[in-house]
């Protein structure tokens, strides 16, 4: 059996709750086609290489790095970036609520990735002291170092006190 | 990154059956092969995405056995309970390598297929340096410059990097065997025996040969002997999470004996009177392969299981332990932690 080897791939797949259909290179992450073809720039491009998380998104609800993840591997599943994290009435999520109000960062940079990291970390059950959230969230550097900060929303989300 | 052209394939099959051409590679999580791609170490033109083969996913018993798929990632091994009741440290080695969320992308198809940190290695093309891995025959940079991260077992001259993969030391401790899809067809290859150091490969005349697996063979799998013994797996790094480790250990023990009734009563000195009956150890990040302590695994039964009485042990199994000028510490820190890897999987620690 043989397989066909294309140079041009069209992937279907939705993105922050709406379909649609792309058609790319193979060789484009989710990141760079985030960025410069869809213009979502939330997602952010630190290291390129796996080490920083600040371009983490959600793929079928799990965190994964948009600097190592294809376009190509993505067909037929759900991605959520940073702007998919609002409701529709622009209404914050209890995350970024969380982020606010026990001020999780300093110059912002990574923000996007840490929110999407923590809506997984709490998803998955990891938020459930300081030494859990630490460990499970280890994939997403702040250089500000605003790490408690970050912790403490972490578990204040975790234990409803970013719901209004 | 470097351009190619793409297929998914519909079968295992149809995968192996693109890989004659050397020009191919395979896909599965891509944290690996997109960073080769970056930096020019691997030069495919064509690759095939085995992401979609369900007959690779899964965890499940087979008999007495642990199967598990090769397409299942690192988070979803480390949290099966499966694996936490029957291969304890595989799944402590799996959640602690890279991140959550790069662990939700790596499979353990791939994890074991990853190249060394080496930083000469890892460098972008053009590369700066000699590299033997990159451009054979050029020489090794890290044996003249900075090497303490390197091997202290099975280098030679031509190369000193080390295999990071925190779950090939537990797969090899276990006695895992990997199951291959080749063109004729299916084969098993232990994972004590997978990876090859500088200079078993020496010795096979590729000196720069870093595994058995062929180049069209496809890991399809992983079989793990059913096991009762306690297990641990012991990484030692710079900072405590999301780090590579400087040396690991993984470790399985089965006591001699039930603890006597009372030992509970008898606290400290119940523990000391525990003995080996059998052990299995193997340390990581100090070869080209996960280096399995054959000497102190036939040494160990009897021996109680105290730091006190396995530190000789494990000391006269280093014995031919060859450090480089920088990098004499591994040698103490392997030893340490196969002791602390013993001790935790008997339950002393």
């Amino acid at each position: 059996m043989t397989l066909d080897f294309a140079r041009r791939v069209e992937v279907a797949l939705r993105l922050n709750g709406r379909d649609l259909t792309t058609v790319v290179s193979p060789r484009t992450t989710l990141l760079d086609w985030l960025r410069d073809d869809i213009g979502l720039t939330g997602a952010k491009k630190g290291c390129n290489e796996g080490a920083c998380g600040t371009c983490t998104v959600l793929v079928d609800g799990h965190r994964m790095n948009g600097c190592l993840t294809l376009v190509v591997q993505c067909a037929g599943r759900a991605v959520t970036t940073v702007e998919g994290l609002a409701g529709a009435d622009g209404e914050l999520h209890p995350v970024q609520r969380a982020f606010a109000s026990c001020d999780a960062f300093q110059c912002g940079y990574c923000t996007p990735g840490q929110l999407l990291s923590a809506v997984a970390c709490i998803a998955e059950g990891h938020a459930t002291d300081d030494a859990s959230v630490r460990e499970w969230m280890s994939g997403n550097i702040c250089r500000c170092s605003a790490y408690p900060q970050i912790t403490a929303a972490v578990l204040a989300a975790a234990h409803g006190q970013g719901q209004r | 990154m470097r351009d190619f052209a793409y297929a998914r394939a519909g079968t295992a099959e149809s995968a192996v059956g693109t890989l004659g051409d050397a020009g191919t590679s395979v896909i599965a999580g891509g944290t690996e092969l997109l960073n080769w791609f970056r930096l020019g170490i691997a030069a495919a033109d064509r690759v095939v995405d085995i992401g979609g083969l369900d007959e690779l996913r899964g965890i499940d018993r087979d008999g007495d056995d642990l199967r598990i798929g090769a397409l299942a990632t690192l988070n979803e091994i480390g949290e099966h309970p499966l694996v936490t009741e029957m291969a304890g440290a595989l799944a402590s080695a799996c959640l602690q390598a890279a991140s959550a969320q790069v662990r939700n992308r790596a499979t353990i198809g791939g994890n074991v297929l990853q190249r060394t940190r080496c930083p000469y290695f890892r460098a972008e093309e053009p590369l700066p340096w000699p590299c033997n891995k990159r451009d054979p025959g050029s020489g090794c940079t890290s044996l003249a410059g900075r090497h303490e991260r390197q091997a202290i077992f099975g280098w030679t001259p031509d190369c000193v990097a080390v295999q990071p993969s925190d779950p090939a030391v537990a797969l090899a401790a276990l006695d895992a065997r990997a199951e291959v899809l080749g063109p004729a067809g299916p084969r098993t290859i232990p994972m004590r025996e997978f990876h090859l150091t500088q200079r078993e490969a020496a010795v096979l005349g590729e000196p720069m040969r870093e595994n058995r697996l062929g180049p069209d063979e496809l890991i399809t799998g992983y079989r793990l002997p059913a096991s009762t013994d306690g297990q641990a797996y012991i990484k030692v790094r710079e900072r405590a999470s999301y780090e590579y480790a400087l040396v690991s250990a993984a470790a399985a023990v089965r006591l001699a004996g039930a603890r006597a009734a009372g030992a509970r009563e008898q606290g400290a000195a119940g523990a000391r009177e525990q003995r080996i009956a059998a052990a299995r150890v193997a340390l990581g990040s100090v070869a080209q392969r996960p280096w399995r302590l054959a000497g102190a695994e036939a040494e160990l039964p009897g021996t109680p299981l105290t730091r006190e009485a396995l530190t000789p042990v494990i000391e006269r199994a280093m014995a031919d332990a060859v450090p480089l000028p920088q990098n004499g510490f591994k040698v103490t820190m392997a030893r340490n932690a196969a002791v602390r890897a013993l001790l935790a999987a008997g339950g002393a620690s």
